[in-house]
């Protein structure tokens, strides 16, 4: 009897140290992470280094960076479209990384702040995509195309980009697509075909 | 009938030891210049709004309960603070762009429409605090219209 109470008595004492000990460790992945991005943004800076040299502005070719960004973008409205919460959540997570680890030294300093203010935002927005219901999901994606719509107008793009329009979602929204088709992001299957190209970006 | 005396002891030293762990107060007399109603300068109504219900925890200033003496409720209620500032920071307002600022404005609005902010864990005590559908409106109109002016 008295060696089930001492077992007891222990594991309680274990069961609270523990549960304060992984509070602290949780803690401690987080810097780890914070510190992981860095680190990855510090690759991708050195790489562009070694391949094209800094003084060498072409404001017409989309930066790798650039261009991932609008590739994660691109999975995330196909996700939206197809109503697919955790797929969304995925996108939403890797174009936040993609975000961060954008190297903005290429544009001139006033395209430097203007672009630095325009990935604040989206990161913040990207950030609520991956962790949010399919509703939240939409309401952020309203405001991030509106962040990468901007973003477009100062990195350029390769690839023609339609800018399309849906009047009827929340006064109005609108989103960047690869192709002319109407695929509504902020209704999926139950208005599929809400919209018009607004804008032809090259 | 030994096991739960002992049980007790033990669950009665924790709660004991857990009251030494300090907690951050998140409380200042200072109110910036960057702060939202010092910036947009609402009417009066508007301005106590937004103080009975979002500033607790979305500015530097919180206005503590009783209860916050206690662990382990001041570790949640330090969590929540946290958050809260990390997501909107009305003391911190004017430090952010045009474009921070009607994202969040926007954000505001749909939490509050939607019924998500302020939360039912706070508004379970602070009755004060819970929105009614007038008070929504005109919260809701207002945030607009400062939007609109951006």
């Amino acid at each position: 009897m008295k060696k089930v109470s001492v077992t007891t008595a222990i594991m309680v004492m274990t069961f609270v140290s523990l549960s304060a000990m992984s509070c602290k460790d949780s803690k401690k992945e987080h810097s780890v992470d914070a510190m992981h991005s860095e680190m990855n943004h510090d690759e991708v800076m050195n790489h562009d280094n070694l391949n094209t040299p800094n003084d060498v502005v072409d404001y017409n070719v989309q930066t790798s960076d650039a261009k991932q960004v609008m590739s994660d973008y691109m999975t995330l409205k196909e996700a939206l479209v197809a109503t697919n919460k955790e797929d969304a959540a995925k996108a939403g997570k890797k174009l936040e990384s993609s975000l961060k680890s954008f190297d903005v030294s290429k544009y001139t300093a006033e395209q430097q702040k203007e672009l630095k203010d325009i990935i604040a935002d989206a990161i913040e927005h990207a950030e609520h995509i991956g962790k949010s219901e399919m509703d939240h999901q939409r309401e952020h994606f309203k405001t991030l195309s509106k962040d990468i719509i901007d973003m477009v107008a100062i990195t350029g793009t390769e690839n023609t980009l339609y800018q399309q329009f849906c009047p009827m979602y929340d006064g109005g929204s609108a989103w960047l697509s690869m192709s002319k088709d109407i695929k509504n992001p902020y209704y999926g299957s139950k208005m599929m075909s809400c919209g018009k190209v607004q804008k032809e970006i090259n | 009938m030994k096991i739960v005396k002992i049980i007790a002891l033990i669950l009665l030293v924790a709660f004991v030891g857990i009251q030494f762990v300090p907690t951050e107060l998140n409380q200042s007399d200072v109110v910036p210049k960057t702060d939202f109603l010092l910036v947009n300068n609402p009417p009066e109504n508007i301005s106590t709004l937004l103080q009975e219900s979002c500033y607790d925890c979305h500015s530097n200033n919180t206005s503590y309960p009783w209860y916050n003496k206690m662990q382990p409720v001041a570790w949640f209620l330090e969590g929540h603070i946290k958050e809260g500032k990390a997501e909107l920071n009305f003391s911190e307002w004017d430090s952010l762009s045009n474009r921070r600022k009607a994202s969040k404005l926007n954000s505001i609005i749909k939490q509050v429409e939607s019924d998500e902010m302020p939360l039912s864990s706070y508004t379970l005590i602070h009755k004060e605090a819970r929105f009614s559908e007038e008070e929504k409106t005109i919260i809701i109109q207002w945030i607009t219209l400062l939007d609109d002016s951006l």
